[in-house]
């Protein structure tokens, strides 16, 4: 979806790509509006800058954790490169992790899940996947998965045998988490992108293992 | 894995302090005063208490991974004995245990 | 000292977790991109805007959303950096809701 229409001169016109009229808008909302043009206005932004983040923001989303994750389900080589130095992995597939001050890739195995939290705010790997989805930011998450983490796993679907360990990261700092998910049984011979598929979101977040090699058929 | 920077090794088991202060804090409530290991050593970090109130950050911190057994976090952590939990700490928060 | 609101590891009465999501709406968009760019630009560091959201009242906090309370927060830094004052932006937003009018 293009947001050109975002440009200055447009906020006289009611735009096609606003759900709300905007004078709908609720007054916190509005106020961006105004704040941009005069940003703008006064030289502290140009419409460049703000369309450069917009047009950043667009280009990332979960598939680019999903081709890293695939990549170390195949070669063993890449997996151990991106759990040593996750940066330099990711630009060897082309994705720019540059602005990650640091970045730390857990392995998920048989015996140990990790899922990864920000208790204090909403710190997320953006520059791998994109922005969070609401229920990552959203207070149930931040208060509940720090001390049940089952609990929660369970609600989106994952059950745990007590054999199992779950480490939780509370994201507190400049260090982000991506979870490398456990790559599912009976997968030997799918391709790399096919794998890929495989690798959801939420999966490298840690709430959920990555989806199976076959639907699920009741 | 970063080279040494600060007092502590992974393997150390380190306290968080019990501090109750004003400002802007990256420590989390439910963890102070709670027991744990350095998981790991993340290296030097300027500080976010003092950028939060547009100041340089500086000197660097170390910061680290500490790493908690839920069960000795939260008392009534119900599930699996495994079961840990790890924060992102400033070395300045943390007392060797 | 009363635990920040923003704070909430452990806290009780958590409920079930709305997996719901929502296609980002355009003002929703902007306020990501302004608060980025403002970043990306040195005037304002991601450490300023939590303690600024921090330091919002409580109420206040829990009453917007997500992207509401990144505006807000983005505005309470302009006008502690002095870059822009409540009054423009009040008078800004009024002469957008003269534009914008009734349907």
């Amino acid at each position: 979806m293009s947001h050109d229409h975002l440009s200055v001169g447009h906020e006289a016109k009611q735009e096609q790509g606003d759900a709300h009229p905007r004078h709908e808008l609720s007054q916190q909302a509005k106020r961006i509006y105004a704040i941009r043009e005069l940003l703008i206005e006064k030289g502290v932004l140009t419409q460049a800058d703000i369309q450069r983040q917009i047009d950043y923001m667009e280009a990332r989303s979960p598939a680019n954790g999903a081709r890293l994750v695939a990549r170390a389900w195949v070669d063993s080589a890449f997996k151990a490169r991106l759990l040593a130095d996750p940066k330099a992995a990711c630009a060897e597939m082309g994705i720019d992790a540059t602005s990650i001050n640091e970045f730390v890739v857990l392995e998920n195995t048989e015996k140990v899940r990790h899922v990864v939290v920000c208790t204090l705010c909403s710190c997320y790997p953006r520059p791998i996947l994109g922005r969070p989805p609401d229920w990552y930011k959203s207070f149930n998450y931040r208060a509940r998965v720090v001390i049940e983490p089952r609990e929660v796993m369970r609600e989106f679907g994952q059950e745990l045998s007590d054999d199992a360990e779950v480490r939780v990261h509370d994201s507190t700092a400049d260090i982000r988490y991506l979870v490398l998910p456990l790559r599912p049984p009976g997968t030997e011979g799918m391709s790399e992108q096919e794998l890929a598929k495989l690798v959801t979101r939420d999966s490298m977040i840690g709430v959920v293992d990555p989806l199976p090699a076959v639907p699920f058929r009741p | 894995m970063k080279e040494a920077v600060g007092k502590y090794r992974p393997g150390d088991r380190v306290r968080v302090r019990m501090e109750d202060r004003p400002g802007h804090i990256r420590t989390p409530f439910y963890i102070r005063g709670k027991t744990g290991w350095v998981e790991r050593v993340h290296g030097e970090f300027l500080n976010p208490e003092s950028l939060a109130y547009g100041r340089d950050g500086l000197p660097k911190r170390p910061l680290y991974l500490i790493g908690f057994h839920q069960a000795e976090v939260w008392g009534e952590y119900s599930a699996s004995g495994r079961d840990k939990l790890y924060v992102d700490i400033y070395e300045h928060w943390l007392n060797p245990a | 000292m009363p635990r920040g609101h923003h704070d909430l590891g452990g806290t009780p009465g958590g409920g079930p977790i709305d997996r719901s999501e929502h296609q980002l709406e355009d003002w929703e968009i902007l306020a990501d991109a302004v608060n980025q760019a403002l970043g990306a630009k040195g005037i304002r560091r991601t450490d300023e805007l939590r303690r600024i959201r921090e330091e919002m009242d409580a109420e206040h906090y829990r009453s917007m959303s997500y992207y509401e309370r990144w505006i807000a927060s983005a505005e309470t830094i302009l006008i502690e950096k002095k870059i822009l004052t409540r009054e423009e932006i009040d008078r800004k937003v009024a002469e957008f809701e003269k534009r914008w009018g009734n349907p």
